[in-house]
């Protein structure tokens, strides 16, 4: 490894980690600002001054916010994500399950969109302005245009009620066998994967075209390879950061954005858990699963950065 | 084909279709009618209970903050679990009579000021310990007490002492109390070993179902208790489960691909589609439940009476059944009792009037629109039954503006708190549970701020009245008062709409609350 992509990398993720600071900030900021504090929210109906006023010395509400913030900061870096007001139970311990549950279903949708989203986005670059291309086009733009919410609807109604291939719902569980689990998971993965694929594959299309307009590809062209030669080992690596930035883009959807979709197929997932506590008013679990959240966006997107920065040969051979 | 089959011979069963039309329509199937006869005869032998299979119900109602202290318990996925896994110490029958459960035997001095529960022999927990008096005392106990902030707090609070002695439990009421056995089915008071007071959410009762699994918000799964008391009454399937489906349409889908064997909440709109699907039964049945629109007695201009009366007069009733619940509910008549409560009488139904709305709107003096405020989280339909109360008002000269608030935050903010807001009730299990929680001066939960010393008098006489006839009485003058007199615009009760899916048996309806009261689990069965 060269030193400018060791900087450049280094750089990336100081970025990274600042920015997530900013938003635990913002986070916590925005939960201080709601009208009404946690302790009011605990207590509701039933709320007294006195009562009010003993909660918040329990809870070390009277303490300045900055204070708090550093306080719920360190439990953060320590895995202390606090406990939930409405159950009272440990939120560390329970986001766990609902996390894994939530990328067990990104894994297996990114599994089957990401390589098909590209070999299509592959094909209709070949195909180009032919009935292949225009077809592979229309059908994927017509499934991402439909809200995720019809197409969930459509999947459950022929594959669920009507042929029973699949269940209707995604109910999983611990312990669940790994075939029923995946049976369980495929109408939702179906859906994700209908919902992504047009934005990898127009990416990747469009990416791919405009390095065919290099010079070099012509070059390539003459030299007599075949078509699907020249876009895979000439053009496809010089293309490969957009296309890695829009896979990692929608990676990130498939983690943070499935809440309609979870709430359809009632998969037990982060969404899911996230609404129940918003409806609540459970600050300390918002405030936890707003954190994820951004870490895994965040996340994602410094590795998309930093995969393009190593994709670009002009940085990894330096002069 | 065989589905319907299937579907026909049960309609044969339970006596809904004849012997000759199956064998005929079975014909039409190109089955032959030897084979039918067969069909008919096993479908016969199932109609009584079947043991074994995993039963299973998609509920609405449950979310991942749920927590298995009864206390606690709110929606209506616990409570349908509650009545899998926990056992009552006094159950309300499906014709309105009380069952005794743990306490065999429950008696009352003359004043109805002591009570006394005589505990059952035999009934045993899922731990293996057997129930006790001191365990039902410590159950009662702990819901009396502010701390562990028991949804039946309201009524516990009303018990000065409770003792327990021997088999028996005595309780002494600050004031008599001639409802107090209906007061203790109330579901949240499961009974605990040792009250739950160790771990109030150990979920060990001493119901049909053991618990086995447990994720809140998911999913909950029980396997039958081999000890429960009454094991040929309840406990049929090996096992149940109640999956979570918080999502209309995916409940209903789920019952129909046959992951779900019944669900709850079916929308009245789309009854009369899922009628139709082969196997299918709707299961609907008149409630306590009812749907409202209420004004604060205390508050301009709802505190002049003539205002209220004509917004009571100017609301169209048959129309809002018809239109909201599409028939599945029966008119109000603002008051909050109907014929599911015991001792209830017929009051004259109000009917839309414009002309006489108009005289009291006039009479009022009230000038300028009024403010309803609605969401569509007051009851399904709320905005719909807005919008027809506003056009139904307007031909008798009353402005009814609209103000759609956000369902988020609708019960902190709107409801007990605005002065005119559409909301709902489920009702409760006596007219002194009704009228105690919700129109008596002091209740929390007085959301039309009915606010008569009077009418108070006469709900603490009736609650002493061990009389039935005068009792009634009593509720009857009372009905009037809130009719005539109260914030309340009660257009319409709802009625409960669950389904089930084939080869349910067992199903009985109950008035008290959905889910036969939340017995399905317990008490249905799987044909086989």
């Amino acid at each position: 490894m060269s030193s400018p992509i060791v900087k450049l990398v280094a750089q990336r993720v100081a970025l990274g980690i600042l920015l997530l600071l900013a938003v635990s900030v913002l986070i916590f900021a925005g939960t201080q600002i709601l009208p009404g504090d946690v302790a009011q929210a605990i207590l509701g109906q039933s709320a007294t001054p006195e009562s009010l006023a003993n909660l918040r010395e329990q809870l070390g509400l009277n303490q300045p916010a900055y204070v708090r913030y550093f306080q719920w900061l360190g439990g953060v870096l320590t895995g202390d994500l606090g406990t939930a007001m409405s159950s009272g139970q440990d939120i560390a311990t329970s986001i766990k399950g609902r996390l894994w549950n939530t990328l067990f279903l990104a894994f297996w949708a990114a599994i089957v969109a990401v390589p098909l989203a590209i070999i299509l986005g592959l094909i209709a670059v070949r195909y180009r302005n032919g009935w292949v291309d225009k077809l592979i086009s229309g059908l994927a733009l017509a499934s991402t245009s439909f809200p995720e919410f019809f197409i969930g609807y459509v999947l459950v109604y022929f594959f669920a009620v009507k042929w029973q291939i699949f269940p209707g719902i995604s109910t999983v569980y611990d312990g669940m066998p790994f075939g029923e689990r995946m049976q369980a998971i495929a109408l939702p993965a179906a859906a994700l994967t209908l919902v992504v694929l047009a934005h990898m594959m127009r990416m990747t299309r469009a990416a791919i075209l405009n390095v065919m307009q290099s010079a070099y590809v012509e070059t390539a062209e003459l030299k007599g390879l075949s078509a699907f030669n020249v876009i895979r080992k000439h053009a496809f690596p010089n293309a490969i950061a957009p296309i890695i930035n829009v896979v990692m883009l929608n990676l990130a959807y498939l983690i943070v954005g499935v809440v309609v979709v979870e709430v359809i197929f009632v998969y037990p997932g982060m969404g899911q858990y996230l609404v129940d506590h918003v409806t609540k008013r459970d600050v300390p679990v918002v405030q936890a699963v707003g954190l994820i959240f951004a870490t895994v966006y965040i996340s994602l997107n410094i590795i998309a950065d930093i995969a393009a920065i190593v994709a670009n040969p002009r940085l990894r051979h330096p002069k | 084909m065989s589905n319907e089959l299937d579907y026909l011979s049960r309609r044969v069963a339970f006596g809904k279709l004849s012997r000759r039309d199956f064998l005929g329509r079975a014909a039409a199937l190109g089955v032959s009618a030897s084979f039918a006869n067969s069909l008919l005869s096993s479908a016969a032998r199932a109609a009584g209970p079947v043991k074994g299979g995993t039963l299973k119900a998609g509920l609405v109602g449950g979310e991942s903050t749920n927590s298995l202290d009864p206390a606690l318990m709110m929606t209506q996925v616990p409570f349908a679990f509650g009545k899998c896994w926990g056992e009552m110490i006094v159950e309300l029958s499906p014709e309105g009579k009380l069952e005794n459960r743990i306490a065999e035997e429950i008696g009352s001095s003359d004043d109805a000021k002591v009570w006394t529960l005589k505990i059952r022999d035999g009934v045993e927990f899922h731990n293996g310990k057997t129930v006790t008096a001191e365990d039902v005392a410590a159950t009662l106990e702990r819901h009396s007490d502010e701390k562990s902030k028991s949804g039946a707090l309201g009524y516990m609070k009303g018990i000065e002492t409770i003792k327990a002695s021997g088999k028996e439990v005595v309780l002494t009421l600050k004031e008599a109390n001639a409802d107090l056995p209906y007061l203790l089915s109330d579901y949240h008071l499961i009974v605990q070993p040792n009250g739950g007071k160790d771990k109030p959410d150990a979920g060990i009762g001493a119901g049909p179902y053991k618990i086995v699994t447990n994720e809140p918000g998911v999913r909950h799964g029980g396997e039958r208790f081999a000890n429960y008391w009454q094991g040929d009454k309840m406990g049929h399937a090996d096992q149940i489960e109640v999956i979570v489906i918080n999502d209309a349409t995916a409940r209903t889908s789920a019952l129909q691909g046959g992951q779900v064997n019944m669900i709850n909440r079916v929308e009245p709109k789309i009854v009369d589609l899922i009628k139709r699907l082969p196997g299918v039964t709707i299961r609907n049945h008149a409630g306590p439940g009812h749907y409202v629109f209420i004004m604060h007695c205390d508050t301009a201009p709802f505190d002049n009476n003539d205002l209220r009366t004509a917004l009571k007069l100017a609301i169209d009733r048959e129309e809002m059944l018809d239109k909201i619940l599409r028939g599945y509910g029966s008119l109000g008549n603002d008051f909050p009792i109907n014929a599911s409560y015991p001792l209830f009488s017929e009051i004259e139904q109000r009917k839309y009037d414009p002309d006489k709305a108009k005289f009291h709107y006039k009479k009022s003096g009230h000038d300028g629109t009024v403010l309803l405020r609605t969401s569509d989280v007051a009851f399904p339909g709320a905005v719909d039954a807005s919008q027809l109360f506003q056009q139904s008002a307007a031909k008798a000269g009353i402005k009814i503006e609209l103000k759609r608030e956000p369902g988020d935050g609708y019960w902190n903010e709107v409801w007990n708190k605005q002065p005119f807001c559409a909301s709902y009730w489920g009702g409760r299990s006596t007219q002194d549970q009704m009228y105690s929680t919700a129109y008596l001066s002091s209740a929390d939960w007085n959301d039309t701020r009915f606010k008569r010393p009077d009418f108070d008098k006469m709900v603490l006489a009736a609650r002493a009245e061990l009389d039935e006839t005068k009792r009634k009485q009593m509720y009857h003058d009372m009905a009037v008062m809130v009719r005539d007199e109260g914030g309340l615009i009660l257009p319409m009760f709802n009625q409960f709409i669950d389904a089930t899916g084939a080869k349910v048996g067992g199903w009985v309806d109950d008035p008290h609350q959905e889910l036969m009261n939340g017995y399905a689990l317990a008490k249905c069965w799987l044909e086989a």
